[in-house]
This record gives structure tokens, C-alpha cells and sequence, in this order.
């Protein structure tokens, strides 16, 4: 079954397929359809709302909830992300999953609520303090807003570390068709390490205190290989690749624009393709060695190229050579209009 | 005389590295009576199972050495943050939070005044010794007047720094809040008092009653420079005087447990109980894809009008996006939205070059009207003042508005469009799916129905459909 919804929406609908059963957040454009969405459907489905009183509580209602065991979210964007920092390091310190959705919007500062995509680095590098790493994932399109909020549920319990849905204004905004989920995940297993106030969880601790130094760089090591492992979870889709001489880079919102330059392209002889990570962390980086390789590269994004010098990064490291990657990009909330992709894509 | 011997703490402290019974607290330090109360009252109530300790950042962070219950770490100011949710998503959960005056008072005072405002269903232990402890003697907001600390070496200035906070006292401006107590554990009498306090506040927990605050004045001779009697002295003389002990409410007799929320269909029975008609897109390349943009102010329904567009588009089976702009007014401002028909899944779908642009007012033309691709379409309300008709585009102008308005709807001023937009053949979505999706979104309010669709016949034979 289908609905028109608002990517903010499908968020909500992702949400509660996955089971969640709480939704802490503080209103902020544009991620404030997040809000309005679960606080209608939330209840109505009988899980709980609570508008919090700012974004630090909302983080750490998110942080309670999965110490006990319980999945939970917030959604923000800009200002309300960088105030939940603190406590996204304290739940990948405590090797606790929950689930932020960051609605991006221009910054720095108060900015604009236009489209941006200037909290890559936020999302990606850590935001917080200490040597951590988020799983980011970067829906594409409505029916990704959805589906990829269910996987960060799945795959923030899984591995037991917090899950960034790193979005944006256009994505949170716009409507589109949503395929319904087939069924509701099952209800992952807690009471191992989870403090649920039940006899069976009562020995359970949940903290990130290690006073002992060897101890800390033993926990920093254990975190750092659970990074390792999640590589298995990267993902990415590939447009018209196969015989592509120009690969546009891209995620999100700018690749929705992309892959209409591609289209653009070809109908005009150009053999250009689109890759587009899923996962930004992890970093699809074997998929994306695997086609740049001997091609024309652009990153197209709504960043100064914080997302360009993160896949410059990646292909240096997949590659062990320094490759050419050319930049597009728009701040400031401008988006980037097809044609200047097109223009670009000649001029390479 | 024989020492009653502690429960409810772990027989050996191994979560400290050590092994021994020692704590690490210094000695003539309030936290080891006060955790002792708490767990002789937990036991006794037979509440360890349930209970969930929010720790707190300060000396007491290392409460989890000491406390056979739940515990969670919580970050700074925050553990009122941590036992909402614990409440909240574990119904049989009973969520404590154990502060000191940094933590609570300073910079999770709001965190708490808020917990205690909702009436969150958890017990406040607010440790009040006038100083941080284990960051080193700094001020506390409720470091008294003229008391030297590590950040007020001359003493506190109130001029400066304010006043000695009283967390009691604000508490008490609020509602919900069931119970609301200042004890000491500065000597045996007052323990006695605090004892009687804190098992009341569990008390409520047990029974589901509301949120419980107690406050506890506790001394701390190594910040204070003391030893544990004058410590204790400086507890029960001048903390007190600015503190005074006592119930500031006590509703425990009255209170009652929250009902449980009634049981609740799923997900996936509540979503998929409404279907709209429409169906999944299926690729169709021979459809050429259509570009639409709806401009005007706030008000005249132009998102509700690209809306009807995309919804008809869906109900053609067609891939469609809707995507709005507006500016930070959200009433009475420039309202714009673009709309994409395609056959194929859609890409960027902010319209730069359009297939059809409709405006509702001038400052709409004025801003839009050149975005039109040669030979597509601009449909304007015949309010729009035009000096020269554009060239190179197929120009409509309707007065949408008069008509609508004529006819007693000028709410429905964008349906009337929507049939101009249908007569013009436009958009290769034809007639019946503009009307199926006017009538979808008035879904919730079915006395609108017949009433847009009339109008919407109307205008659409006018505009020589």
C-alpha cells in the first residue's frame, strides 16, 4: 500500500515499523514535520510522545531510553544538533543505540532553514568528544526516509552504538509516494546489558566512566574494531555507471539533482553516472574505488566540500593514490540547479 | 552497642577495582548515610528489582560501586532527563535520580524544574553541601554569602555571583509535584528526620504516585576546609539558616497512580487502514515529464492548489513530488510550491525550468512568470495586472479569484484554478483525476466535496474545458 507524504513524515512511519516506542524532541525548521507527525501517530499507535523542554533533554530522554533498553529518537537540524553533541559521545561511549534524524539546514549559526549539507562532518567525524564514530545514513528519496529510519533502528541496536539519519530540508520537506513497510521489525533483545528496572537487567550497568587509563584505551580499542566491523554495512547505489566516462558523487538532496544531470547527459551523448552513498559511515569506500577508478569524478554537494574531501580521503585510502575529484557545490541554502551541473560536467 | 548492618549496597565493592568495603567517599562526607538510606529503604520496600538509579557527575558518579539496583550513568544535569525516560517507556520501572547541587541546581536546573513540572513519575535525591566536590571546592549556587571557595577565593559576592539558590522553594511554584522535602544528615536527630523522608519518597515511587523532590543538606569538610564536626557544625548553623528544613508539600495521602494509556492497534493496522485509492507509480517513459510551478501569498491556497496536482498525478499512476517554498511567515507571506508528473522516478524536484507556471498575484508573476520554458504555459489569476502579453509561452488568464469569491468559496479560489490548469490540457493529467484528488483532499471534511467539485465544474466549462 501507498501514501503521499512528507519525508519528515515517512520518518515517523519508519519509526514506528522499527518500534519505536518513544519520540523526545524539540521543535526547530525544518525538521519540526518530525515532531508534528509522531506526535499525532506516536499515541495513536499507542507508543509515547513528550515534547521536551530543548534538545539536551531530548538527547538524553533518547539516552535514558535506550539505557533501558527501549528504542527511541529525536529529530533537528542545525542549532538542535550541535546542542545534542555531548550526549551522542556519552551514548557512543556507553555503547547505546538510539536514533537521531538531523533535518539539515544552512548554518553556521541561526543560518537559514533552507537546504544544506554542511553537517557532514558533524555526523561523519564525530560532533562530540573522544574517538567515536556515528552510523550515518543518507536517504535519498521519501520512500529512504522511511526505510532507512528502520535501518538505523536495526542497525543502531545491532551494533549498540547511536545511528545519525543525516537528511535535509528539501528530503524533510517534500512529498512523494511511500511504499508502506511489509511488516514490523521484531523487537531486538536488550536485557544482556540494558537497565529496564526488571529483576533480569538489576546487575546491568550502563556507563562511560573509566577512570583507569589501560581500561579506557581498552574500551577506545573494543569501540574502534566494532567501527571496523560495521564496514559490512556499507551501501550505495549506482546510476548508468556501467559505461559512464563522468561519475557524479552525491548524496541526498544533491543527488536527486544529479541524476537528473545524468539523464540531461545522456540524452545529450554524454556518458555520465551517478554514485550515490547510502551509508555515510560506513563509508561505502571498496564500491566507490571500484567504479572512480580511470573516470572523470565530480562531488556535487550543498557544503564548502566537506563531503568532497571525504571522498577525496576515500580513494586515496582505497586506492593508495591520490585521485582528481572536481567540486560543485551551493551554500547558503541555494540549491544547485541541473544545468550548472550539466555546464560542469562539459567543462571536465 | 551493635551497628545495623547495611543493605541493599553490593557485599564488596569490586566495581571500584578494589576489593575492600571501603568507599571512596572522605570521612564526615553526608553521600554514605544518604546512599545507606536510600538502600535500607529500597530493601525494605522491596523495590531493588525495580529500581533504576540515574548516577550523577560528581562524587556520587561513582554510585553504581555501592547500589544493588539499576544504574545508569547520566551526563552532567541531566538525570532528570535520563529517569523521564526511564519512567516513561518501563511502566514498572521506579526511576531515581541521586544529584549534587552543581548538578542539579546549576546546569541541569531546567532539566529538573521541568521533570518536576510534567510530574514525572520519580524521586529527586538533591545533595546540597554548598560546594562542588569532586571537580575541587568550586561555587555552587548554593554556596552561601561571603563563602570561600576554589572560584570565590575572596568569598561569595552576591553582587557578583548571585544568590544562594533555594531548589525547595522554586520546586514549590510548581503543580505536579506530590512531595517536597528539606532534610540534613548532619547529626543523628536530623538522619532520623531524613530517613523518614526519603522512605516516603520511595514510598510514592512504589505506589505510582508522582514526582517526589527531597533535598538533603549534607556536609563536605574537605571542600569546606573542615574537619567532620565543625563540618557537620557548619551544616546544621549556617546552611540551615539559609536552608531551613522542613515539608514545603506533602500531597501523598491525596495522590493517586496515572491510569495506563488503553491498548492501541499497531503500525501497520493504522496505516494501512485509510488507503486513498491511489496506486505504486509504474515506469512509462512515452509520458513526458511535467514541471509545474504555484505561486502566490500565504492563504490563497497555492501549496493545497500544487497539491491537488501531485495527487492527481498519483492517481494517473505517475511518479509525482511536491515541494514547497515559503518564506519564514507562515501566514500571509510569498507562498511557492513545485510539483513534478513523470514517468519515470522523479530527480531534482525543485523546478527551475517550468512546463507550466501559475500565479496568483503579481508579485508571484513578477518572480516566476519568466521561469516558463518557450511554449509552456502561464496561467495567471486575472487580478494580475499584465501590461504586455508575454511571447513565446501559451498565456491563460482566468479570474479565479472574482469567481471563486462570486460564488461565496474564496477559500476555493485554487480549485477554480486547478480546473483552468484541467481545461487547458496542460499537464497531460486529464479531468477526472483532478477532480478524484480535489475530492481526496477534502477526505476529512466530505461536506467540502460537492461544493469544490461544482465550482470546480463551473469554472472548468468557463475556462472552455
Amino acid at each position: 500500500m501507498v501514501k503521499f507524504v512528507k519525508g519528515n513524515e515517512a520518518v515517523v512511519i519508519g519509526a514506528l515499523y522499527a518500534g519505536c516506542d518513544y519520540y523526545f524532541g524539540y521543535p526547530i525548521t525544518p525538521a519540526s514535520e518530525v515532531a508534528h507527525a509522531a506526535s499525532a501517530w506516536f499515541p495513536a499507535v499507542g507508543r509515547g510522545f513528550l515534547q521536551a523542554e530543548c534538545e539536551t533533554a531530548s538527547i538524553n530522554m533518547v539516552y535514558g531510553a535506550s539505557a533501558a533498553g527501549k528504542l527511541s529518537m529525536t529529530a533537528s537540524s542545525g542549532p538542535g544538533i550541535s546542542l545534542m553533541q555531548e550526549t551522542i559521545s556519552y551514548m557512543a561511549g556507553a555503547e547505546l543505540p538510539g536514533v537521531i534524524v538531523n533535518v539539515q539546514r544552512a548554518g553556521p549559526g541561526l543560518g537559514n532553514i533552507y537546504p544544506e549539507q554542511a553537517d557532514y562532518n558533524q555526523a561523519v567525524k564525530g560532533g562530540g568528544h573522544g574517538s567515536y564514530q556515528c552510523i550515518v545514513l543518507a536517504p535519498g528519496n521519501v520512500q529512504e526516509m522511511c526505510d532507512l529510519t528502520m535501518l538505523a533502528f536495526e542497525l543502531s541496536f545491532a551494533y549498540r552504538n547511536p545511528a545519525i539519519v543525516l537528511t535535509d530540508a528539501m528530503l524533510g520537506q517534500m512529498m512523494e509516494t511511500l511504499r508502506l513497510p511489509e511488516a514490523e521489525l521484531p523487537r531486538p533483545e536488550t536485557d544482556t546489558w540494558a537497565v529496564s528496572g526488571t529483576p533480569a537487567t538489576r546487575k546491568n550497568l550502563i556507563t562511560s566512566i573509566y577512570l583507569d587509563v589501560a581500561q579506557e584505551e581498552a574500551i577506545n580499542r573494543t569501540l574502534q574494531e566494532k567501527y571496523a566491523r560495521m564496514q559490512v554495512e556499507a551501501r550505495a547505489e549506482q546510476y548508468q555507471i556501467d559505461d559512464a566516462d563522468v561519475v557524479l558523487i552525491a548524496y541526498g538532496v544533491s543527488s536527486r539533482i544529479a541524476r537528473t544531470a545524468v539523464d540531461k547527459l545522456r540524452a545529450t551523448g554524454v556518458k555520465a553516472g551517478l554514485f550515490r552513498p547510502i551509508t555515510l559511515a560506513p563509508f561505502p569506500t571498496a564500491a566507490l574505488c571500484a567504479v572512480a577508478d580511470g573516470r572523470k569524478l565530480l562531488v556535487v554537494e550543498l557544503s564548502c566540500g566537506q563531503f568532497h574531501d571525504d571522498v577525496f580521503f576515500h580513494l586515496a585510502k582505497g586506492l593508495g593514490r591520490v585521485v582528481n575529484v572536481g567540486l560543485l557545490n551551493r551554500m547558503g541554502g541555494a540549491l544547485i540547479a541541473v544545468d550548472d551541473v550539466v555546464a560542469r560536467v562539459k567543462e571536465l | 552497642m551493635a551497628v545495623k548492618k547495611t543493605v541493599g549496597m553490593y557485599p564488596a565493592f569490586d566495581r571500584s577495582g578494589t576489593s575492600t568495603r571501603a568507599s571512596h567517599y572522605c570521612a564526615g562526607c553526608g553521600h554514605g548515610i544518604i546512599h545507606k538510606l536510600i538502600t535500607e529503604a529500597v530493601t525494605d520496600l522491596g523495590i531493588a528489582d525495580r529500581v533504576v538509579m540515574a548516577n550523577p557527575i560528581g562524587c556520587a558518579v561513582f554510585g553504581y560501586y555501592y547500589w544493588d539496583v539499576g544504574n545508569i550513568g547520566a551526563a552532567h544535569g541531566r538525570a532528570a532527563a535520563v529517569c523521564t525516560a526511564v519512567c516513561r517507556t518501563c511502566p514498572e520501572a521506579i526511576a531515581l535520580a541521586y544529584q549534587g547541587d552543581g548538578d542539579l541546581g546549576a546546569i541541569g536546573f531546567n532539566c529538573t524544574f521541568q521533570a518536576a513540572n510534567r510530574g514525572e513519575r520519580m524521586a529527586t535525591f538533591f545533595v546540597n553541601n554548598g560546594t562542588y566536590g569532586m571537580t575541587g571546592g568550586q561555587m555552587a549556587p548554593t554556596s552561601l554569602e561571603g563563602q570561600k571557595t576554589a572560584t570565590t577565593p575572596l568569598g561569595r559576592d552576591v553582587l557578583n555571583d548571585g544568590y544562594p539558590l533555594h531548589v525547595c522553594e522554586v520546586i514549590n511554584q510548581l503543580t505536579a509535584p506530590v512531595y517536597i522535602e528539606r532534610v540534613s544528615v548532619a547529626d543523628t536527630r536530623r538522619i532520623m528526620d531524613a530517613r523518614r523522608a526519603i522512605r516516603k519518597a520511595l514510598e510514592l515511587q512504589r505506589d505510582g504516585k508522582g514526582y517526589a523532590f527531597v533535598e538533603i543538606l549534607s556536609p563536605c569538610p574537605t571542600n569546606l576546609g573542615m574537619d567532620a564536626v565543625q563540618a557537620a557544625q557548619f551544616t546544621n548553623d549556617k546552611m540551615e539558616r539559609e536552608f531551613p528544613l522542613g515539608v514545603l508539600r506533602d500531597q501523598s495521602a491525596t495522590a493517586t497512580a496515572r491510569p495506563a494509556a488503553p491498548a492501541k492497534p499497531g503500525p501497520a493496522a493504522f496505516f494501512t487502514s485509510n488507503p486513498d485509492g491511489a496506486t505504486d507509480a509504474a515506469p512509462d517513459p512515452s509520458f513526458a515529464e511535467q514541471r509545474l510551478k504555484f505561486a502566490g501569498f500565504g492563504g490563497q491556497g497555492i501549496l493545497s492548489l500544487g497539491l491537488y496536482v501531485a495527487e492527481a498525478g498519483r492517481f494517473a499512476g505517475r511518479y509525482t513530488t511536491w515541494f514547497p517554498s515559503y518564506g519564514p511567515e507562515q501566514r500571509g507571506g510569498a507562498a511557492s510550491c513545485s510539483v513534478v508528473v513523470a514517468g519515470n522516478p522523479v530527480g531534482s524536484p525543485a523546478v527551475d525550468h517550468a512546463d507550466v507556471v501559475i500565479c496568483m498575484n503579481l508579485p508571484a508573476y513578477e518572480r516566476f512568470a519568466k521561469d516558463v520554458r518557450p511554449g509552456g504555459w502561464l496561467i495567471v489569476d486575472a487580478s494580475v495586472p499584465i501590461a504586455e502579453k508575454p511571447v513565446g509561452v501559451q498565456f491563460v488568464s482566468f479570474p479565479a479569484i472574482q469567481f471563486a469569491t462570486e460564488r461565496g468559496m474564496p477559500r476555493s479560489a485554487n480549485a477554480v484554478m486547478l480546473a483552468v490548469l484541467a481545461a487547458s490540457g496542460a499537464t497531460g493529467l486529464d479531468r477526472r483525476v483532478m477532480e478524484q484528488a480535489l475530492a481526496a483532499s477534502f477526505q476529512k471534511k466530505p461536506s467540502l466535496i460537492p461544493k469544490n467539485l461544482a465550482i470546480f465544474a463551473a469554472a472548468y466549462q468557463q475556462a472552455g474545458g
